[in-house]
């Protein structure tokens, strides 16, 4: 209405694995007297994945937020492909950079491929329009979302509704995915299938930043983790360096072991809990194995 | 997308459930299509019905004849009645016609309404075109002001309605965007001034002022003339358009405004967009017929239950149900009591307003509470 001559949407290129797809640089963001994130320092690049982890309230979500620009930054910025993301457009960000939020909501009772075909919407009246059916189809398989296709998404489960809109932003195509928890409400395989997807988008040179609670996750498939703590970053970099016992135990103040995984060599991060291992001094007698251990007889 | 494609690393295997063959398409997709089909072919019925009802009797036949000879074919029976030609001409056509269009122009605002807030229950009243455009009628009928002659009320009620709407609009903004619950309840607030406003004129004004209000409060066609429809109809057309045009966003839309945002959808200014040709739509009708309630909250529900919510089939589909729903109520305002007419708002909200409970009740149970 008022902008009345529209320029022409300026498409991406090609994603060049290794560049610089997404970079936070100094940002401090605060709610009122309180800093959520002070100085935050950040690149992504294309072809990597990269894991935030951090105890609750560390700033995670809001660091996504900035480089998404859902968040109005108190200082610092934020780079999309080299450009402030101010100077792209809606549309062009959107080409670009596509974000899973963290609660999924939808105002009127749209059928899921209908909600995956909204991931679309950034490439009307674009060459890549003809794409819209071929990325849709492999997002919903993608997302695992293809058997309940036609169902209304308000009528689904919470994790059904999560992989809908996972396979929304996968429609969307952009080369760099921003998520927020997106395996909260999955159960442990459709946890795998997803984090295997991401990894494959990644594989073709797509970056890949997703907030993860499951320190396991993130160490078996993110290329670099980064620690928040407090709103600071505190570490980030390949797992193997980052997660760490006495870094996690400090950061999640809670005592915790990282034990490198028999067969992959990836580190398993596990809370202590020592009525596990009896240890010395502790006198009390070692629980009792679980029934279903012990009792031979047959439980059915 | 042009990224460079690698070989993808292998990845769990997915079930066949996942794999199940390619969905036909939602079943929305084409009973959408028939749904609009359907209506314009009732709607076409119900005027030629509704043209040839009322005190002197004209055929359907008739009805028809006489349109055809106007338009220069030689076709069909000519009215035969006495004056009734002329009746057809002058007093049925132009009220059948508005009740076309502001029907139209209603249900296909509040559609549009609901879209822009992603809130199944709003209405354009709620942001304060229909008491604001009242306050604006009502101040030139007791006031007597009439620079320009009848038209004086339609155009400071249009004008009334716009300004009502931009001031909710206007105090509702803040840091550069608009909260819905803010939006919503600034339009309440406003709507109380209105409403106190209206009740003072009422008080001030002398019988025969405050008959015109309440018969204007009530609504009704009565006064419909061509020119009345020369004014409503492009509104009403021009709003339909721009809201077919921003369907797709729409739909987008209802997945949040963070979200909505995030896929490239400018929220800001298809909220303006949206608001702008609600006014214009609502106000444009409300100026000639006075306030017919619940169109607009009635007629997208029962689409959306008949086809689905997405927008490039609700949008035009409200606007042939709001004229369908609008020709009947006024054809059965002016005809079910002889040489009386019902006043066409009081016998929409009648029956609007058990709907809307209906709604209310099914709305929570389906969500389980309003959280």
């Amino acid at each position: 209405m008022i902008a009345l001559r529209r320029r022409r949407p300026r498409l991406p290129g090609p994603a060049v694995p290794g560049t610089v797809a997404l970079a936070a640089h100094d940002v401090t963001v605060q709610y009122g007297e309180k800093a959520v994130l002070s100085s935050v320092d950040l690149e992504v690049r294309h072809g990597e994945m990269l894991a935030l982890v951090g105890p609750n309230g560390a700033g995670k979500s809001t660091l996504l937020a900035a480089l998404a620009g859902d968040t109005a930054l108190t200082g610092g910025r934020v780079t999309l492909q080299g450009h402030p993301l101010g100077s792209w457009t809606t549309r062009e960000a959107a080409m670009r950079r596509a974000m899973l939020p963290q609660q999924h909501v939808l105002a009127f009772p749209f059928t899921v491929v209908d909600v995956v075909r909204m991931g679309r919407t950034p490439w009307t009246g674009t060459v890549h329009q003809e794409d819209d059916d071929p990325a849709v189809r492999q997002a919903m398989r993608d997302a695992t979302v293809t058997s309940f296709a036609d169902r209304p998404f308000t009528s689904l489960s919470g994790g059904e509704q999560a992989r809908t809109a996972l396979a929304r932003v996968l429609a969307q195509r952009a080369t760099t995915l921003l998520l927020d928890e997106p395996t909260a409400a999955l159960d442990i395989r459709h946890q795998e299938l997803v984090f295997s997807a991401l990894a494959a988008e990644a594989g073709r040179g797509t970056a890949v930043v997703a907030v993860v609670h499951d320190l396991g996750l993130a160490a078996a498939y993110a290329d670099r983790v980064g620690v928040l703590s407090q709103g600071r970053l505190v570490a980030c970099g390949p797992p193997r360096d980052v997660l760490t016992a006495p870094l996690l135990s400090d950061v999640y103040r809670y005592r915790v072991e990282v034990l490198p995984h028999p067969r992959t060599d990836h580190p398993l991060v596990l809370p202590e809990r020592p009525h596990g291992t009896p240890q010395a001094g502790d006198d009390r007698p070692p629980r009792k194995e679980h029934p279903w251990n012990t009792d031979p007889s047959p439980r059915t | 997308m042009t990224a460079p494609r690698t070989p993808a690393p292998p990845r769990p295997a997915p079930d066949a459930g996942d794999h199940a063959p390619e969905p036909a398409g939602p079943g929305s997709r084409r009973r959408g299509p028939l749904l609009v089909a359907g209506l314009a072919g009732a709607l076409m019925i119900m005027v030629i019905v509704a043209a040839s009802r009322g005190q002197v009797s004209i055929s359907p036949a008739e009805v028809l004849g006489s349109a055809a000879h106007r338009l220069g074919l030689d076709l069909g029976p000519l009215p035969s009645g006495p004056q009734a030609e002329n009746a057809l001409w002058v007093v049925r056509f132009p009220r059948v016609t508005l009740a076309v269009v502001t029907g139209a122009a209603l249900a296909c605002a509040g559609a549009m309404m609901q879209g822009v807030f992603g809130n199944p229950l709003a209405e354009p009243g709620v942001i304060g075109v229909s008491w604001g455009a009242a306050v604006g009628a009502a101040t030139v009928i007791v006031f007597g002001l009439n620079a320009l002659g009848t038209w004086t009320i339609v155009l400071a009620a249009f004008v009334a309605g716009l300004l009502t709407t931009l001031l909710v609009y206007a105090m509702s903004r803040s840091g550069g965007r608009t909260e819905v619950v803010t939006l919503l309840l600034t339009g309440i607030a406003v709507n109380a001034v209105a409403t106190a406003a209206l009740g003072l004129l009422m008080y001030i004004s002398g019988d025969d002022a405050l008959r015109a209000i309440v018969s204007w409060q009530l609504g009704s066609l009565a006064s419909a003339t061509w020119p009345a429809v020369a004014v409503v109809a492009p509104c009403a057309a021009a709003g339909i358009a721009v809201a077919c045009a921003c369907a797709r966003r729409l739909d987008v839309l209802s997945l949040g405004e963070r979200a909505a945002r995030q896929v490239g959808v400018d929220v800001e200014r298809l909220r303006f967009t949206g608001i702008a040709v609600i006014a214009l739509m609502t106000s444009a009708a409300v100026a000639f017929s006075g306030i017919i309630a619940f169109v607009g909250l009635v007629v997208p529900h029962l689409i959306r239950l008949a086809a689905g919510p997405g927008h490039r089939t609700l949008l035009p589909a409200s606007a042939l149900g709001g004229a369908l729903l609008v020709v009947t109520a006024d054809l059965v305002a002016r005809t079910v009591v002889p040489y009386q007419e019902l006043p066409l708002g009081v016998l929409t909200s009648l029956a609007g307003g058990p709907f809307f409970f209906w709604l209310l009740r099914r709305t929570r149970a389906r969500s389980g509470g309003w959280g």
